[in-house]
């Protein structure tokens, strides 16, 4: 066992963790974080994608203690009590879902192209930078669409959401 | 997983001295692989040591005519670098291939070369690219360093510590990605420069990266997709599973092989 300090959606979590688990096995087992889903389990589906330090990562492919000292961000640390993050509001009113399952990782992976790539976004590129995220049900239209809208409202005049990220 | 010790030591010499305290202890770098490997089992280090926490082992520069990449960068970094985009673009669009962009913000150069698995995109550009992998041991030449299936020329407890490319000529990176894991099936590094002609192959052969030399020759007669024609691998010496036979993955490569120098030869 091994003791583990890190901050997990802005609150700070101290944790004695068996060194083999995985950070998504801390967030859903330990912590009830599940949110964050299992999906394949072999780091394809982006299921359990979280932010580690502000950067999307496949949870089922990090250890916990490799995460010591750093910021985690599931998708429970997005909104802002009843103010969704715009990456969230822009899925629901773009119907980017359908089971729901996907949805997490989609959302993480949306707001990690924001990150890297600005918030103008064309649709092709959303699709290329979707190829570590798999929906089973839906096909990929509206989440595109979803994303591309989050992205543009995450440049928009700052509600508190966009503000405390 | 089987259970093991972790080691986060913050300097190349700490860990040096965690790994040299057990035989079965393993470097950890990115975990891209390394972790899913432990999940299924199929490794059982007796300690980890994440080299994450190491600042030397970091970073991006050119020294004279060598782009020198630390063994910890990650593939988004070099994906994205400007030094790279400037000194060598083929090596951050081959970089901005690899897995997805997630793998990406994890996965670093060193743990690719170090683990060496057939179908990795890296040890192709540094094959051809004539680059020394530098240890905290030694130097040695990539035709040196890769020598065979996930088998490498590292000592046990050795530790990448970064890659020295030569700067100069052109180059380019044709990858035919599987279509699930983004693993190449067939890659082909192509370099033309002082050094002559050099084809370096990945994703396709049992024996892992390999230079291919037929091609390599046809091209110093004549640099043109045509000098290609007719050429390609031994299908007997190709991965043949699921995702494609040996026949196939042959094809593959003389198909990404023209692709590229088809590439190379537009942009001159």
């Amino acid at each position: 066992m091994r003791d583990l300090t890190l901050t997990i959606n802005g609150a700070p979590v101290s944790v004695a963790v068996d060194e083999r688990t995985l950070l998504v096995q801390l967030l859903r087992d330990e912590l009830r974080l599940t949110g964050t889903h299992v999906g394949c389990d072999t780091s394809q589906c982006g299921a359990c994608n979280v932010l580690l330090d502000g950067e999307a990562v496949k949870a089922c492919a990090v250890l916990a203690v490799q995460a010591e000292g750093a910021g985690v961000v599931t998708i429970e640390g997005l909104a802002q009590g009843e103010a969704l993050h715009p990456m969230q509001a822009a899925f629901r009113e773009h119907h980017g879902l359908q089971c729901g399952f996907c949805t997490p990782g989609m959302i993480v992976a949306g707001i990690d192209m924001v990150r890297r790539l600005g918030t103008e976004l064309d649709a092709q590129t959303v699709r290329a930078e979707l190829e570590g995220n798999l929906c089973r049900c839906t096909g990929y239209h509206n989440i595109v669409k979803a994303i591309q809208a989050g992205a543009s409202a995450m440049a928009g005049p700052a509600p508190a959401a966009v503000a405390a990220e | 997983m089987f259970a093991f010790a972790y080691h986060r030591p913050a300097t190349l010499i700490e860990a040096q001295a965690a790994l040299a305290a057990s035989e079965e202890a393993k470097p950890l770098a990115g975990g891209q692989t390394l972790i899913p490997t432990l999940k299924q089992r199929l490794a059982s280090p007796s300690d980890l040591v994440d080299l994450g926490g190491i600042p030397a082992l970091r970073g991006i520069t050119v020294v004279q005519d060598l782009l020198v990449i630390g063994a910890m960068v990650r593939h988004v970094e070099v994906a994205t670098s400007p030094i790279v985009a400037t000194h060598l673009p083929a090596l951050a669009a081959l970089a901005g291939l690899i897995g997805d962009p997630a793998v990406r913000n994890r996965g670093t150069l060193g743990g690719s070369v170090a683990n060496n698995d057939p179908s990795a995109d890296y040890p192709a550009a540094c094959l051809a690219l004539d680059a020394v992998i530098v240890t905290d041991r030694r130097e040695l030449p990539a035709g040196d360093f890769f020598t065979g299936l996930f088998e490498t020329a590292l000592q046990p407890g050795e530790i990448v510590t970064a890659v020295r490319f030569p700067l100069g000529g052109e180059a380019t990176y044709e990858k035919f990605p599987n279509p699930a894991s983004r693993y190449a099936m067939a890659g082909v590094f192509v370099r033309r420069g002082e050094g002559g002609i050099r084809v370096a192959v990945t994703g396709a052969s049992q024996g892992g990266v390999f230079r291919w030399g037929a091609a390599e020759a046809a091209l110093a007669a004549g640099f043109s997709p045509a000098a290609l024609d007719g050429l390609r691998p031994e299908a007997e010496e190709m991965i043949a599973d699921i995702h494609g036979s040996g026949a196939y993955r042959a094809q593959l490569v003389a198909v990404m092989a023209r692709r590229a120098v088809a590439r190379l030869a537009a942009a001159r």
